[in-house]
């Protein structure tokens, strides 16, 4: 198991590398580049532009230098210093703004998965074992519009709704009346309460999948003939399904993770512009609209690798879950 | 003919249907089938591939699933007459803890998921089947599978159940039984799975052992091995076993009973020796001509049963076989159904050439083609059906 | 005759085409591919139902200048975010029953504190509607000069508002129709870009294999891996703004595409790969068949019906992913109307909640999105008839 956890992480270099890169291309696309815009903002707002500071800026960022001495300046930063670049909006460092944002961002992902395979689960089995019931047909459909409906459409509609019927604005994870306060039991429940809208919102379409996805697995495995001998040995029924054709369908499911994750990224992102969640999203599009390329980039490139480890703890897993999969990796070793 | 009073008798089927719902209406896959199991008998259920032999051996334990559903007569699980004390020889210890019943149970009157048919399934009557590979789950350890099958009918610790899991790997002539106790079924080769799915089948001293083709996707010398493993076992410990095939040369080595089924009937039934030595129904003739013979006239293509077998869900009327016989008798098959026929030393036959027709039945054929192979060579015929070694 | 077999044999194997034209579709044995994915597509209810919604909402597209009661950019400071009206057919306000599609006018109340206009109905204020009216002059397609529309008022001064009016007091339904040709189309050309990717990356994978098939797998893997959303919005933002509307469409139809063919990618080479140990694509090669003809004639037919499917579940995704983008305001911009454009209208909670109509593009989106899927799920669905 050591030898594979080594060996995933090998893997990953290459594609960290390769996001790395994407999202160097994401700052470099507008045009100009990050000093151009600097000097354009600061004469747009009538301040005098001070030749030795952009001298300063010229050096550390290797402006006058060949694009890839600009990467690797970049990635050095990044890789030895923790150094992201400066927004140019805030003037600050970029890492003192994105970790908190990132924070929330991880904690909205993790609660979106949790709460997305603790509804698809049981609606997965439910739906499989009574094929063609109605709650079947109730499920399958629900997951269809769920699927079909933009996520910031939902969004949109739960602000509506809670505003028309509720009176109430929603927006924020923090309420503010602990905004300053210290984290305790009161805050936590505040969080909990704020969370559980964007969770459901975020996770409606991955949960749809996931409830697809355990679906069909399931329907194929409860035909194999496994299942029948299990039947024959005696078991009660219930222990005959969640012992053999659940945990068989569950590694096609788990192996979903990995592209289930990317979206839930991407839906935290949107739906957190909708209902002005301070996470990633709205300083992320905050940073693209004002081509604060440095802050844009740091994001991208923090989202990417953070879904590029989720990605390896599906896989890892997997391995742990289908002893198959982990014996034929051993093997390779 | 076995009767209720008869004490070997183990388990009884009688006139069992069992239909499947498709779009083009019911499909009977069994129509009609009566079996007599014996304990320390090996009865074969042989025919070709879509005959019904797979689906009687299910419905038995219930285990058709749906669109599939028995839907008539009785199959009787007479008691264990050792289990009350009044006969315990042999040796034979029962090692289950549940109460054994003491009267007959009609298991096709069970609901396929209740607790009654439970109890029947995997401690009374057990079940190997056709694909070792498939039919072992391959992410659950060896050991975990064998002992949950003890477990379910023993009130056994794990450390106990893994203990017994060891033993019975043992005794089904697995190597180092310790080792491989904690391997998964996907580590093992076909003949080693399907060893494993014979210890789990044995795990709780089952009276009657039913096994569908349990060689079938096996080579040649595991089939054997298995074979002759299966041969032994139910020998020492004295159950019954229902053994489907459709290879007449594993018949041939060990049945003591046969029934030959086609298209969800079974045609003809008796002992090995005098089915093989006399058949009577021209299906069962049929079969037994299609099978290579050592010294043979090597030039002589083998006979061949022409045409196929009828699609089940367009069953003619009368007898089933009659567009496939040679002995048909034209207004008398292709209207009257044969019923089963008793014709003595418990034999049974469907077929109208031994009566059954009530009076229109030309009786004086029997003794004409009973004993002797149809002469004419059926050459030129369509390819067989029936895998016959 | 030992001979003979194997001329018979060339004889129909070279040519295919007799035999599929010889024989009449009528037996199943006989019939050709198509015709059988049509047979099952066909007892698919729900399919069929969605496929009859998407044709109509292409037509929609398609026709959409003639379709809409208005031009999306007719405006109308009187009637700022005016409410849908209700359809009426009987009117009796004149004693005697007069039938007629019409509508009530508005009378409208501007509140002096918020300046937000508060509209009631008025009866007395009759609109009356009709089919194939003469109304707001339009180009068809850009050339053709015409003021026929589908439905709209029959005294062209008059205004209808169906589905209600945006803050500029522009028609709803108009836009929404508009934005049909605009979204659906970035959904097909966009699944066209990632078709041409997809085939031949995928194509590529899977007949070669080896090295190049792993290079294009780890390529695969990586576009997936990255979360599309914050990488589309990235590319987007780059887009400078002083490009035109038509080369914006473009711009954003290639981001969305450049990412969208990993999926495309996968099923081409699966189904390249399964296929390449089939029996009948071993004979043909045994029969002495080309690389190319072998992949043309044998292997493309076997799986087109696969592809058409993935195809078509691909399209709901592009549109997805254009709303999203013009709803942040990266993607498209106004004037081009598209329902993720017209989304923006919808962005903050006080015109959501004084115009919830505002909301109703995205109802479009979700109607377009799930007809698209369904079809898509039964051509999936029919496109194995030899299963």
């Amino acid at each position: 198991m050591r030898a594979l956890v080594i060996r995933r992480l090998f893997y990953m270099v290459p594609t960290m590398f390769a996001i790395s890169l994407v999202a160097f291309l994401v700052i470099q696309l507008p045009p100009g580049n990050y000093l151009t815009t600097y000097i354009a903002e600061l004469s747009a707002r009538g301040q005098s532009v001070d030749q030795t500071q952009i001298r300063a800026l010229e050096e550390r960022y290797g402006l006058d230098e060949p694009i890839f001495v600009q990467y690797l300046r970049w990635i050095g930063g990044i890789v030895l210093h923790g150094d992201f670049g400066q927004s140019f909006q805030y003037q600050r460092d970029v890492s003192d703004l994105i970790w908190d944002r990132v924070g929330i961002s991880v904690a909205l992902a993790l609660a979106t998965i949790v709460v997305s395979w603790g509804l698809a689960i049981p609606i997965g089995i439910y739906s499989a074992v009574r094929q063609h019931s109605v709650g079947d047909y109730v499920f399958t459909f629900i997951g269809f519009i769920g699927l079909a409906t933009p996520n910031f459409m939902l969004a949109l509609l739960f602000v509506w709704i809670a505003f028309a019927y509720f009176g109430e604005s929603v927006g924020g994870i923090v309420s503010p009346e602990f905004a300053d306060s210290a984290w305790n039991l009161g805050k936590i429940l505040d969080v909990v309460s704020n969370l559980w809208a964007p969770v459901l919102i975020i996770g409606t379409a991955g949960t749809a999948v996931l409830i697809r996805v355990l679906r069909a697995n399931l329907l194929d495995e409860l035909r194999k003939p496994y299942v029948v001998t299990a039947r024959a040995k005696g078991l009660p029924e219930w222990r005959v399904i969640v012992k053999y054709p659940v945990r068989m369908a569950m590694s096609p499911f788990i192996s979903t993770i990995g592209w289930v994750l990317p979206t839930i990224v991407g839906g935290e992102v949107m739906v957190s512009i909708v209902l002005s969640l301070e996470t990633t999203g709205p300083l992320l599009l905050q940073a693209l609209r004002n081509q604060d390329m440095y802050l844009a980039g740091a994001f991208i490139l923090v989202l990417g690798v953070l879904t590029l480890v989720g990605t390896l703890i599906s896989d890892l897993l997997l391995a742990w879950w289908d002893p198959r999969i982990r014996h034929a990796q051993a093997e390779e070793v | 003919m076995a009767t209720g009073t008869d004490q070997d008798v183990l388990l009884e089927v009688r006139d069992l249907r069992t239909r499947f719902r498709t779009d083009h209406g019911e499909v009977p896959a069994v129509n009609g089938v009566d079996l007599t199991l014996r304990r320390g008998r090996t009865l074969c259920v042989v025919g070709e591939s879509g005959c019904g032999k797979s689906v009687t051996a299910r419905s038995i334990l219930q285990l058709v699933e749906p669109p599939g559903r028995i839907t008539g007569g009785r199959v009787l699980l007479h008691p264990d007459p050792d289990a009350g004390g009044a006969d315990a020889g042999d040796g034979h210890a029962s090692a289950t803890a549940s109460p054994a019943f003491t009267e007959s149970v009609d298991l096709a009157a069970l609901s396929p998921k209740g607790k009654e048919i439970r109890r029947v399934r995997g401690r009374d009557i057990s079940m190997i089947f056709q694909e070792p590979m498939a039919s072992l789950s391959l992410v659950h350890r060896v050991g975990n599978q064998i002992g949950e099958a003890i477990r379910v009918h023993n009130p056994v610790s794990k450390k106990e159940a893994r203990r017994l899991s060891v033993a019975l790997l043992g005794q089904v002539g697995i190597p180092s039984p310790e080792r491989l106790v904690d391997s998964y079924p996907f580590q093992l080769s076909g003949g080693m799975r399907q060893r494993v799915m014979i210890a789990m089948a044995l795990s709780c001293e089952p009276r009657l052992l039913i096994a569908d083709e349990p060689t079938t996707a096996l080579d040649v010398t595991t089939q054997a091995q298995i074979l002759d493993l299966l041969a032994d076992l139910q020998k020492r410990r004295g159950m019954g076993m229902m053994f489907i095939t459709h290879d007449m040369g594993v018949v041939a080595e060990i049945a003591d009973d046969v029934a030959v089924m086609y298209l969800g009937n079974v045609v003809e039934r008796g002992t090995v020796d005098d089915v093989f030595h006399a058949p009577k129904h021209p299906y069962t003739r049929a079969l037994l001509e299609s099978i290579p013979r050592m010294g043979g006239a090597r030039r002589d293509r083998l006979p061949a049963i022409r045409g196929t077998v009828p699609d089940p869900a367009k069953r003619p009327t009368g007898c089933v076989f009659r567009d496939r016989c040679d002995s048909a008798m034209p207004g008398l098959c292709d209207t009257v159904d044969p019923p089963p026929i008793d014709v003595g030393g418990g034999r049974q036959v469907r077929c109208l050439l031994y009566g059954g027709a009530e009076g229109r039945g030309p009786d004086d054929q029997v003794g004409g083609t009973g004993d002797d192979a149809d002469p004419t060579p059926r050459t030129g015929k369509e390819a067989a059906d029936v895998d016959a070694n | 005759m030992g001979f003979n077999l194997p001329l018979k044999r060339r004889g129909t194997s070279g040519e295919p085409g007799e035999t599929a034209d010889g024989a009449p579709a009528e037996s199943l044995g006989a019939a050709s591919q198509w015709r059988l994915i049509w047979l099952r597509l066909r007892r698919h209810r729900l399919a069929m139902a969605s496929a009859a919604v998407v044709c109509m909402l292409a037509l929609i597209g398609v026709f959409c200048e003639f379709v809409a009661p208005t031009t999306p950019g007719d405006y109308s400071a009187a009637h700022t975010h005016a409410p849908p009206q209700r359809l009426h057919f009987v009117d009796t306000s004149g004693g005697d029953l007069d039938l007629g599609l019409h509508v009530y006018g508005y009378d409208s109340v501007r509140d002096e504190e918020t300046l937000a206009r508060e509209y009631t109905v008025d009866t007395s204020d009759k609109v009356e509607l009709g089919f194939f009216v003469e109304g707001t002059p339009y180009r068809m397609w850009g050339v053709i000069p015409a003021d026929t529309h589908l439905f709209g008022t029959q005294d062209p001064e008059e205004r209808v508002y169906l589905l209600g009016a945006d803050r500029n007091g522009r028609d709803m339904l108009s836009r929404i129709v508009y934005g049909t040709r605009v979204s659906l189309s970035i959904g097909l050309v966009g699944v066209a870009l990632s078709f041409v990717l997809g085939v031949v990356l995928g194509g590529v994978s899977g007949y070669f294999g080896g090295r190049t098939d792993n290079f294009i797998q780890r390529l695969i893997e990586f576009t997936m891996s990255i979360p599309t959303i914050p990488l589309w919005m990235g590319l987007s933002a780059a887009v400078p703004r002083e490009w035109g509307p038509l080369t914006t469409y473009f711009a954003i139809t290639v981001i969305l595409s450049l990412i969208g063919w990993t999926d495309l990618a996968r099923v081409v080479r699966g189904r390249f790969l399964s296929l390449r140990e089939e029996d009948f694509v071993l004979a043909a090669r045994l029969d002495g068949c080309g690389r190319s003809r072998v992949i043309r004639r044998h292997m493309l037919p076997s799986f087109t019906s696969h592809i058409v499917a993935s195809l078509t579940l691909s399209i709901p995704l592009m549109i997805l992913a254009e709303s999203a983008l013009s709803f942040l305001g990266l993607g498209l911009q106004p004037p081009v109307v598209s329902w993720g454009v017209l989304m923006q209208e919808a962005q903050n909670i006080h015109s959501i909640a004084g115009a919830p109509w505002t909301l109703l593009p995205g109802v479009a989106v979700t109607v377009a999105v799930l007809a698209l899927n369904f079809v898509g799920d039964g051509i999936r669905d029919s496109a194995d008839p030899y299963q």
